[in-house]
C-alpha cells in the first residue's frame, strides 16, 4: 500500500545518512585509498597499484593465518551448531524451570570479550586456574603457553562456552514457535523421535540456523580480543589469526598499504563466504522441479 | 474399522471441580458406528475439541472410559490408537515431497517399499494428487496441503477412524464445496469411521450423517440435518441451527388460555394439556421462522402481529413481527405479498414445539 | 455530510488498483462495499480515509476538496478485520482514547462511553481488558471506540469476518439499527452478498478495481446492469447458461432447443448468456413454461436451514438453492425445473438486455 506521498520525509533520514557516511563510507575509502599507495611520510607517497594486494595475497604468514582462521571457524561451527541446537530441544518450554535455564544459558553471552579471554586465561593457569590446576592433578601435561594444541584447544572451548548459547537461544525461539499440531501429527503418524527431529523441528529451525551460522562465522573469522588476551597468538603463531596479523601489520609495523590491502582482502573473503553459504542454503530450500520450470 | 463408544467420559482441566459448569466435558455416553460420517457441532468453548482430542488419545479424559470396538484404550497413547487426524491448519513436513509426506506414516512402521508405492499412488489418485507427488509439500496450496494431511490418514490401512478439526479454516471458499465433495467421495470408498469437528452448521450438515450438537459440554441432540432443523431437541439447538434461528415464546397457561405474554395462542388441545402437566415454569413454544404462515388477513386460528421491518434477502423477506413482549421471524417466499402494518401469523401444530426447561417434550398429535 | 469520490483512480507501481471510480455517498446513508477479495474493497475505504492520495481524481466532503488531506485532518474512524485495540487499556479507557486524544472533558467523556457501551451491549464490561473478552466482545470494543467520537465517515472493513456465524447474525442486525439514528456515512466492506443483502442501505459493486453498479441494495440484486454485476452479488453464484436465439426457439449447445418463451420474444436473434438465481430453479414445476432437466447430484451442501445443491449434465453445470434441509446422495439423478420466465439475459458484452418481467423488466 502507497502512503500519502511526501518528500519532506526525505529530510529525516538525512542525518542517518550523513551518519552511514561519517561512519563507513569514508573510512572504507580511506582504506582503498592507502591500498594501492606506498607512504613514505605525511608528504611523501607513490601510488602502487595491485602491488600490496599481490604480496599480501603471497605472504606465507598471512596464507598460514587464513587457513588456521578457517580451520578455526569451521571448527567452532562443527561444535556450536549440533550443540546449540541439542541445548535448544533439552531446555524446559514453559514454566519458572524455563525462565531460569533460560537466564543460565545467557550469562557468558553478557561477558565483554576481553573480559572472556581474562577470565580463561585466569582459568586454564596450572597454579591457581580450576581447569589447568585439575589436568595437571589428572597428570596431564596442559601448559597453553607451550603446546599449541593446548592452546588451540582451549580457544575453541573457550569459543563454544562463550557463544553456544547464542546458537541455543536462536534454535529455542525457532523451536517454541513451531505450533502444537505438528507434533501431534507426527505422533499420530507414528513418527520416531529422530523423524520428528528430521522432518519437524531441523526444518523449521533452518531459518534462525542460517542467521545462527552466518553471525557465528563473521564473529568467529574476526575473532581477536580473546586469543590476544588468553595466548597473545602464541605459542609460535599456531593462534595468530588473521585479525592479530592484521593489528600488528597495521599498528605495531605501521604498513599502512600492505594492512590497508589486506583489510579489504579479509572484507571481501567474508563477504564471499558469507554470499555462497546464503545463497546455497536459499537453492536447498527451493524446489528441484521448480527450478526447471 | 472400529466402532468408538465413550462411556460415562467426563473431563476437567480443574484440579478440583466444584460443579457441573467447571468441567469441559460433562458426564455423557455416546456411540459412534463403525463406518459413520458424523459431525461434532457447537460454538466455540463448548468442549467439542476437547472431546476430539480426548478421542485421539492426545488428552487423558479425568474419568470415564474410551472404547474402540469394545476395549477401553484409555491406556493406549495416540500412535497406538489407530486414528489418524486432521488439523484446522495444515500440517505437512515441509521439506519432503507429497509422495514422501504420503509414505511417511507406512514407512514409519517399516512397510515393505513396493506397498508404500501402492498405496501412495492409490491415495493420491483418490485426492487428485498425482501430478503434484514430486513437488515439495511447502509449496503446495493450503487445499492441496490439507489433501496431504487428510492423505496420510488414508495410506495407513489399518486406519479405524479420521477426526476433522475443522478443516477447512484456511481453504478458499470457491474451492470448499469441491472439497466437502471429496470428503464424502472419500467416505463412501473407505468406509471409515469419521468424525468432523466444526462450529459451522453449513460444514457439519453437508458432511455428516449424523451430527453431534454440543453445548456447555454435553451433547444436546444427535440427529441428521433434517432432525436438527424440523425437530430440534433442545432450544440451544433452535438457536444455533438456521439463520434466522428459531423463535421462542415463553408460554404460560391461565385458566383454557395458553398466553405469550398477555396474547392468548390458539394452539390444539394436546399441546394445551401437555403444558399444563408441566413441571416447571420455564416453559417455551418455537417454531422455526420457515413454518410461520403470514397472511395479510384473518384466518382460522390466526393472531395479529404488528409488522416491525422487512428485511429483503433477495429471493425472500425476512419480516420481524411483535407478538406482545415477543419479537419473532418469519420468512416469505419471493413472490407472495408482505403485509405492511399487521400481520396475522398461524403455527401450524406439527410445526410447534414445547420445550420445558429448554428440553423438547414430545406430545402426540391427534 | 456527503462524501463524493469523483473520478479517482490508484495506481501503485505501475499496477492499477482503482480505476476510474465516481460514487456519491448521502448523508446519514449505510454503504456496503461488495467484492471478492482484491477487488479494491480495502483500498477504496483507504481512499475515502485519506489513508491514500488517489493518483487521479478528487475526494470531497461536503463539497470541499480534502483529496490531499491526511487522514488526522479528516474526521474518519475504522474498524478493522482483526480485533484491533489497546491491551494495556481496560475497555472503558479503549473507547474513550479517540475522546482524550481530542481533548474533550471528563464528564463528557464519561457519559458518551457510557452511552455507546450501552448501544454495543458492553456496559457490563467496561472494567475489564480486552484480552479477557470473547471475540465478538472484542470486535465490539473496537466498534465502541469508532462510533464514540461522532466520526463524519465510518469505515468497516469486513468486521465480522473472524466471528462465528451466530454471532455475525446478531452483529449485523445490530449495525443495522445502530445506523438508522446516526447521520454520519457508514461505509461497510464485504465479500459476501448475503451479507449486503442483510444489511440493506447501499451497494457499491466492486470488481477488479472498478465500480460495476451503485445504487439501493435491492434494486442492485434484483436489476444488475451487468454480467459481472449480477455474478459478484449473488451467493450461491448466478447460474450462467450460454444460450442462443434463433426464430422462436432457444437453444442450448446447439443440442438442446426449447420454444422461446413470450418473456424472450423481444430479443433479436443471436448468442447470449441467460442467468437464473439459484433459487429459482426447484423440483417441483412451478409454472407452465418451466424446463425439466435431468442432472445429477454433485454434492448437496445443507446450512442447517437450507440447501446447495450442485448438480450438473452433460452440458451445464448449476447450484439450486431450496429452502429446508434436503438430503441427496452424491451422483444421485433428478429433475430439475429451470424458469423460463426468471431468467435474466445478457449480450455479448456483457450488459443486460432483459430483466424477469416479475421485477419489472428492463
Amino acid at each position: 500500500m502507497n502512503k500519502v506521498y511526501n518528500n519532506r520525509a526525505w529530510l529525516l533520514i538525512l542525518p542517518m545518512l550523513l551518519l552511514v557516511a561519517f561512519s563507513a563510507v569514508i573510512p572504507l575509502m580511506t582504506v582503498v585509498n592507502y591500498s594501492v599507495q606506498d607512504v613514505f611520510d605525511a608528504h611523501t607517497r607513490f601510488f602502487t597499484g595491485t602491488e600490496w594486494f599481490e604480496a599480501t595475497l603471497n605472504d606465507p604468514a598471512l596464507q598460514a593465518a587464513l587457513l588456521r582462521q578457517f580451520a578455526f571457524s569451521f571448527t567452532i561451527l562443527a561444535i556450536e551448531v549440533p550443540l546449540g541446537i541439542g541445548i535448544a530441544l533439552l531446555m524446559p518450554k514453559r514454566g519458572w524451570r524455563a525462565s531460569v535455564v533460560m537466564i543460565l544459558v545467557t550469562l557468558p553471552l553478557l561477558i565483554p570479550w576481553n573480559v572472556v579471554g581474562s577470565i580463561w586465561q585466569i582459568f586454564t593457569r596450572g597454579d591457581i586456574g580450576l581447569m589447568g590446576w585439575s589436568l595437571r592433578e589428572l597428570g596431564y601435561g596442559y601448559n597453553i603457553t607451550r603446546s599449541a594444541v593446548d592452546a588451540w584447544a582451549t580457544i575453541v572451548l573457550m569459543d563454544v562456552w562463550h557463544w553456544t548459547p547464542l546458537i541455543a537461544l536462536l534454535c529455542y525461539s525457532g523451536l517454541r514457535s513451531i505450533p502444537d499440531a505438528y507434533y501431534q501429527a507426527a505422533r499420530i503418524d507414528r513418527a520416531s523421535r529422530w523423524a520428528v527431529f528430521r522432518y519437524i523441528q531441523l526444518p523449521k529451525l533452518t531459518n534462525v540456523l542460517v542467521i545462527g551460522v552466518l553471525l557465528r562465522f563473521m564473529h568467529s573469522f574476526m575473532i581477536y580480543a580473546e586469543p590476544f588476551v588468553l595466548t597473545g597468538g602464541g605459542p609460535g603463531s599456531s593462534t595468530t589469526f588473521l585479525s592479530q596479523s592484521l593489528t600488528t601489520m597495521a599498528i605495531g609495523q605501521q604498513d599502512l598499504g600492505p594492512s590497508a590491502a589486506f583489510s579489504l582482502i579479509y572484507f571481501l573473503i567474508i563477504l564471499l563466504v558469507c554470499w555462497v553459504f546464503y545463497t546455497a542454503i536459499m537453492n536447498l530450500q527451493k524446489d528441484k522441479q521448480e527450478k526447471g520450470a | 474399522m472400529a466402532e468408538i463408544t465413550l462411556k460415562s467420559l467426563a473431563h476437567t482441566y480443574l484440579a478440583e471441580p466444584m460443579g457441573p459448569e467447571d468441567y469441559a466435558i460433562r458426564e455423557m455416553d455416546h456411540v459412534w458406528q463403525q463406518g459413520g460420517a458424523y459431525a461434532l457441532l457447537g460454538p466455540s468453548g463448548c468442549g467439542k475439541s476437547t472431546l476430539l482430542n480426548i478421542i485421539s488419545g492426545l488428552l487423558q479424559p479425568s474419568s470415564g472410559e474410551v472404547q474402540f470396538d469394545g476395549c477401553n484404550v484409555n491406556a493406549l497413547p495416540p500412535e497406538e490408537r489407530n486414528i489418524a487426524q486432521v488439523f484446522q491448519f495444515p500440517v505437512v513436513y515441509d521439506t519432503m515431497s507429497v509422495y514422501d509426506n504420503l509414505a511417511f506414516p507406512l514407512r514409519n512402521v517399516k512397510t515393505p517399499e513396493s506397498r508404500v508405492h501402492e498405496r501412495v499412488m492409490e491415495v493420491a489418485d483418490v485426492l487428485e494428487l498425482t501430478a503434484q507427488l514430486k513437488r515439495k509439500a511447502r509449496n503446495l496450496t493450503a487445499d492441496e496441503k490439507q489433501k496431504v494431511s487428510m492423505g496420510r490418514g488414508l495410506v495407513r490401512e489399518d486406519v479405524t477412524a479420521i477426526l476433522f478439526d475443522e478443516p477447512l479454516t484456511v481453504i478458499d471458499p470457491q474451492l470448499k464445496w469441491k472439497l466437502r465433495r471429496k470428503l464424502k467421495e472419500i467416505h463412501r470408498r473407505f468406509n471409515i469411521t469419521m468424525v468432523y469437528v466444526t462450529h459451522d452448521q453449513l460444514e457439519a450438515s453437508t458432511f455428516a450423517d449424523k451430527i453431534a450438537v454440543m453445548y456447555q459440554g454435553q451433547v444436546v441432540q444427535f440427529g441428521t440435518p433434517r432432525e436438527l432443523f424440523e425437530r430440534p431437541s433442545h432450544t440451544f439447538v433452535g438457536y444455533f441451527i438456521g439463520s434466522p434461528g428459531m423463535n421462542f415464546l415463553d408460554v404460560a397457561l391461565r385458566g383454557e388460555a395458553v398466553l405469550a405474554g398477555d396474547v392468548s395462542l390458539p394452539v390444539s388441545g394436546a399441546l394445551r394439556d401437555a403444558i399444563a402437566g408441566a413441571r416447571s415454569s420455564n416453559v417455551k413454544l418455537g417454531i422455526r421462522p420457515e413454518f410461520i404462515e403470514v397472511h395479510a388477513d384473518p384466518v382460522a386460528g390466526s393472531v395479529m402481529a404488528d409488522v416491525e421491518d422487512a428485511q429483503d434477502l433477495g429471493t425472500y423477506r425476512i419480516l420481524s413481527l411483535r407478538l406482545g413482549e415477543h419479537v419473532l421471524k418469519a420468512r416469505v417466499e419471493e413472490g407472495r405479498v408482505v403485509p405492511r402494518r399487521t400481520a396475522h401469523l398461524r403455527f401450524p401444530d406439527n410445526r410447534l414445539g414445547l420445550y420445558v426447561d429448554d428440553f423438547r417434550v414430545e406430545i402426540g398429535h391427534e | 455530510m456527503s462524501l463524493i469520490l469523483d473520478n479517482i483512480d490508484l495506481v501503485v507501481g505501475g499496477a492499477t488498483h482503482i480505476e476510474g471510480v465516481n460514487l456519491e455517498l448521502k448523508p446519514g446513508s449505510f454503504n456496503v462495499l461488495l467484492g471478492r477479495t482484491l477487488a479494491g474493497k480495502t483500498t477504496l475505504m483507504r481512499l475515502m480515509a485519506g489513508l491514500d492520495t488517489p493518483t487521479r481524481g478528487r475526494v470531497l466532503m461536503e463539497g470541499r476538496d480534502v483529496t490531499g488531506v491526511s487522514v488526522r485532518h479528516r474526521n474518519v474512524s475504522m474498524v478493522y478485520q482483526q480485533f484491533i485495540n489497546y491491551p494495556g487499556l481496560s475497555v472503558y479507557d479503549n473507547i474513550a482514547s479517540p475522546l482524550r486524544l481530542a481533548k474533550v472533558e471528563r464528564a463528557e467523556i464519561d457519559r458518551r462511553v457510557r452511552e455507546t457501551a450501552e448501544l454495543l451491549h458492553i456496559e457490563h464490561l467496561l472494567e475489564r481488558s480486552p484480552l479477557e473478552l470473547s471475540g465478538g466482545q472484542q470486535q465490539r470494543t473496537a466498534m465502541g471506540r469508532a462510533l464514540v467520537k461522532d466520526a463524519d465517515v465510518i469505515l468497516f472493513d469486513e468486521p465480522l469476518v473472524n466471528l462465528d456465524y451466530k454471532l455475525r447474525e446478531e452483529l449485523r442486525e445490530e449495525l443495522r439499527t445502530l445506523f438508522d439514528e446516526r447521520r454520519c456515512i457508514a461505509v461497510y466492506a464485504t465479500t459476501e452478498p448475503a451479507e449486503a443483502l442483510a444489511l440493506g442501505g447501499n451497494t457499491a459493486v466492486l470488481h477488479e478495481g472498478r465500480l460495476l453498479q451503485y445504487g439501493r441494495t435491492e434494486d442492485v440484486y434484483h436489476r444488475p446492469v451487468s454480467r459481472s454485476s449480477a455474478e459478484m452479488f449473488s451467493e450461491p453464484p448466478i447460474n450462467m447458461i450460454r444460450g442462443l436465439i434463433s426464430g422462436d426457439e432457444i437453444s442450448f449447445d446447439r443440442r438442446a432447443a426449447f420454444p422461446l418463451s413470450d418473456d424472450l420474444r423481444s430479443l433479436p436473434p443471436g448468442e447470449y448468456h441467460f442467468g437464473v438465481r439459484p433459487s429459482h430453479i426447484s423440483l417441483q414445476p412451478r409454472a407452465d413454461d418451466d424446463l425439466a432437466v435431468e442432472v445429477s447430484v454433485e454434492l448437496a451442501e445443507i446450512s442447517g436451514s437450507e440447501t446447495f445443491l450442485h448438480v450438473a449434465n452433460d452440458l451445464f453445470a448449476m447450484v439450486v438453492h431450496l429452502s429446508g434441509v434436503h438430503e441427496f446422495d452424491v451422483d444421485q439423478r433428478i429433475t430439475i425445473h429451470f424458469p423460463i420466465h426468471k431468467v435474466y439475459a445478457f449480450d455479448r458484452h456483457g450488459d443486460v438486455v432483459h430483466v424477469p418481467s416479475h421485477l419489472g423488466g428492463l
